[in-house]
């Protein structure tokens, strides 16, 4: 099994943490991992972006132009990645402020309206966490308690006490997400 | 007045010319009547009084001096042009135990090494700066230097130093006295024997309080440069006196608080 | 203490590395992309713990005086920076290699020249390889292509600085910087206390004064100091040069590929193999000493070499140097913080098959 993943959207919506929490679960569960950022400028504000493979084996190239997965947080990023998604790969998105959505035919498309129910519950923190849930609801590969466990790893202790709420976020997500084809709008 | 008797003036106390034991015998390679090899003298002098030679690392800078490890006979380090302060904090860090000092002359502490010189004195370090001022460039040939004074003629300034053009001579002392990280700066000379035992209590001085670990000591001597100068040693001697003594007068600067 | 697991960048490993590896010191000066370095090391302020000293120092010129000073010491000690701060090293390097002394500098390499971009690049082998300063001198150079050699490197590399005394460089690139992998770090080493006869630590009776300097006014002297550096870089040649193969045994073709191009290089080396190209692929990981005689032994049996590097062409002039005329030898490279596809390396492998 080797799962290539990209994650992206704004700087801030925690892009790259959560490429940072599925690569310590995947470690936690003894595959191999890369995490590899967009660095630099665009780090400090405008889009982030991470590539994230979990593998069975030896990982070769940590750098990819092409997806099994591609997780979408804004418009931008659906533009830029959604054709370097393998044919028969995946795209997960959210649905915030898109008003041009996925066109594609030869992959699986889901949409998880995330945001808006991070802002519904006042989780906007673990916003993030929903959109994981959603991708370890249609793609189970990490397991909710190695993503506590890597959550514990990757969270300073101070943040500790928020973990029971990422848990809820995860749960949530898990039920929010549905294919594109069966949402209305 | 009682008669000086020659066995007076022989007594230890009044031997102002004893080579220091950690003088070596090597050749000096200044030129006569330079100020360097006094200065070398005077610090070899507290070395060995003060018992440092095991735990003494000196730095060296380029310049006249490059080669001052040939002379004093404890470690040594040759740093880059300008580069002396930067070498001695890295050694103070690593050995807080040890004596460092760090011997520049104006270009490489005042031109090309201006950012380590202030840097680590902002720093605070603890390590002794002794500065040569000479107001040239004595190795390369006597080219103007960041200390040549207002109108003063060297090989880059044939016609004499137009502040318009080159700007004025800098006066480092002044300008590390007002960082924190300084605890004493004074200004020195060894052109009179008077002199040289004010470099000495100055020199002394800047060990103890390195010692204590109250920062840095920078000392400025304002020295000659005879064949930069294109004078012989007394004229160069009484043209420092009567110049550079003006632009750069001597005495302490910035002293610490007694503890 | 047990080895430990961790998922880290490889500036993060390099930091947590270099104070399990028992450093004395890191003098260092931020820029992108390897702040990280000296930012982690402020953090673990491992001066209250193993007494390892972090400095950040006003300039690079000044780290790595810094280092020449604490190096002459005989203290374990280094530097980190990226491209435009390497270059402005260079000065100290050539004392520190001029003075024989042992140190570590790490460049994470981004793409220039000038300030350039902060985006990945291999565009200093040149530098790195070939002296980089004034005066005819050699750094031993290592080329990490994951996480965890980031790790494993700084040990070696302090070692391999202190048996030749000589600067040792550690040529990353901002991808390996910036990445996090899974990195088994070591036990924690104690710092050494042994005072080395040649270091300037203060003169006691029992020896001579040391002087550590790349000073000789005597062409005679100096000409003969230039003969012992020669022969201490041909003995890193008869006995540092390290590589890694992959499916060389049979291969037709070979890419030839170091740090990030190297991992590049793996995945086309499966997509090749998948599409029955028979490739093959020598990564260097030492480049200076560079594996030349296993270069040239293949030569011997290949149709040609193709040497993948994110530069202009810079690594390919030693492979033509190894091979010596005996195969084909072409490049591939994407510059300015690019960084080729392992389809795009593939395709052109295929073309250089075609001739």
């Amino acid at each position: 099994m080797t799962e290539e993943i990209v994650i992206a959207g704004f700087g801030g919506q925690g892009v790259l943490s959560m490429g940072k929490i599925m690569a310590y679960s995947g470690m936690m569960q003894d595959m191999e991992v890369s995490w590899m950022p967009s660095y630099g400028p665009e780090m400090r504000g405008g889009t982030a972006n991470v590539n994230v493979i979990l593998s069975d084996e030896r990982i070769s190239s940590p750098i990819l132009r092409s997806f099994d997965t591609a997780i979408i947080l804004n418009q931008q990023s659906l533009d830029k990645f959604e054709h370097a998604v393998k044919p028969g790969g995946m795209l997960i998105y959210d649905g915030n402020g898109i008003t041009r959505h996925p066109e594609r035919k030869d992959i699986t498309v889901y949409r998880i309206d995330a945001a808006e129910e991070a802002s519904k519950l006042k989780m906007q923190k673990v916003f993030n966490m929903f959109v994981l849930g959603g991708f370890m609801k249609v793609k189970p590969i990490l397991k909710t308690e190695y993503v506590i466990k890597g959550l514990k790893k990757s969270l300073p202790e101070r943040y500790h006490s928020l973990i029971p709420m990422n848990e809820d976020a995860i749960k949530r997500g898990m039920e929010l997400i549905r294919l594109k084809s069966e949402c209305i709008g | 007045m009682a008669e000086i008797t020659f066995n007076d003036i022989i007594k230890p106390e009044n031997l102002t010319y004893k080579k220091s034991k950690l003088m070596t015998d090597n050749v000096m390679h200044y030129c006569p009547g330079c100020g360097h090899g006094t200065a070398h003298q005077v610090l070899a002098e507290v070395l060995e009084e003060e018992n440092l030679q095991e735990r003494t690392v000196g730095i060296t800078p380029v310049g006249c001096s490059v080669l001052m490890y040939n002379y004093i006979d404890v470690d040594f380090q040759e740093a880059a042009h300008g580069r002396a302060p930067a070498l001695a904090t890295a050694v103070k860090r690593l050995m807080p135990d040890k004596f460092v000092f760090t011997y520049q002359g104006d270009g490489d502490l005042a031109a090309i090494g201006t950012a380590e010189t202030i840097h680590t004195c902002n720093r605070g370090e603890n390590i002794l700066i002794l500065f040569i001022n000479n107001g040239i460039y004595g190795m390369t040939g006597g080219q103007m230097a960041p200390t040549t004074l207002e109108g003063m003629k060297s090989s880059t300034s044939p016609y004499g130093r137009d502040i318009s053009m080159m700007g004025s001579p800098i006066k480092m002392a002044d300008i590390v006295a007002m960082l924190p990280g300084t605890c004493y700066v004074t200004r020195q000379s060894v052109n009179t024997a008077g002199g040289v035992r004010k470099l000495k209590k100055a020199i002394k001085k800047a060990v103890q309080y390195q010692n204590e670990k109250r920062g840095t000591c920078f000392i400025e001597v304002v020295s000659n440069c005879p064949s930069g100068w294109k004078m012989t040693p007394v004229e160069s001697n009484k043209w420092m006196e009567e110049n550079m003594f003006l632009f750069y007068p001597l005495g302490d600067i910035k002293v610490p608080a007694e503890k | 203490m047990e080895k430990e697991l961790r998922l880290m960048k490889g500036n993060e490993a390099i930091a947590e590395a270099a104070i399990r590896a028992g450093a004395d010191g890191y003098f260092g000066y931020p820029i992108t992309p390897q702040s990280e370095i000296l930012e982690y090391l402020m953090e673990a302020n491992p001066q209250t713990t193993t007494g390892m000293v972090v400095l950040q120092a006003e300039s690079e010129v000044a780290a790595i005086n810094m280092v020449y000073g604490g190096a002459a010491c005989g203290k374990k000690v280094m530097t980190s920076s990226s491209s435009p701060g390497i270059s402005l090293k260079q000065e100290g390097i050539t004392y520190i290699a001029g003075a024989e002394l042992p140190c570590l500098i790490v460049n994470v390499v981004r793409g220039g020249p000038g300030l350039g971009t902060i985006q990945p690049a291999q565009s200093d082998y040149f530098q790195a390889t070939k002296g980089g300063g004034h005066g005819d001198y050699h750094l031993l150079v290592l080329a990490p292509s994951s996480v965890q050699e980031m790790a494993d490197f700084v040990e070696l590399g302090f070692d391999l600085a202190f048996k030749y005394r000589n600067p040792v460089m550690i040529l990353s690139d901002g991808a390996i910087g910036q990445m996090m992998e899974k990195v088994w770090l070591k036990p924690q080493k104690k710092r050494s206390e042994e005072i080395l006869p040649w270091a300037t630590t203060g003169k006691p009776a029992s020896r001579p004064r040391n002087i550590i300097t790349s000073l000789d006014l005597d062409p005679e002297r100096q000409e003969k100091f230039n003969f012992k550096l020669i022969a201490k870089y041909r003995e890193m040649e008869e006995n540092e040069v390290r590589f890694e193969e992959f499916m060389t045994d049979d291969a037709e073709y070979i890419f030839v590929a170091y740090g990030t191009s190297a991992r590049l290089c793996q995945k086309a080396l499966q997509l090749a193999r998948a599409e029955g190209i028979k490739a093959g692929l020598l990564r260097p990981i030492t480049l200076f000493p560079y594996p030349k005689k296993r270069l040239n032994e293949l030569a011997d049996r290949v149709k040609g070499m193709l040497a993948v590097e994110m530069s202009a062409g810079q690594m390919v002039e030693d492979v033509m140097l190894s091979v010596n005329g005996k195969t084909r030898v072409s490049h591939y490279g994407r510059m300015g913080g690019m960084i080729p596809t392992p389809d795009e390396v593939l395709e052109n492998m295929k073309s250089f098959i075609k001739g």
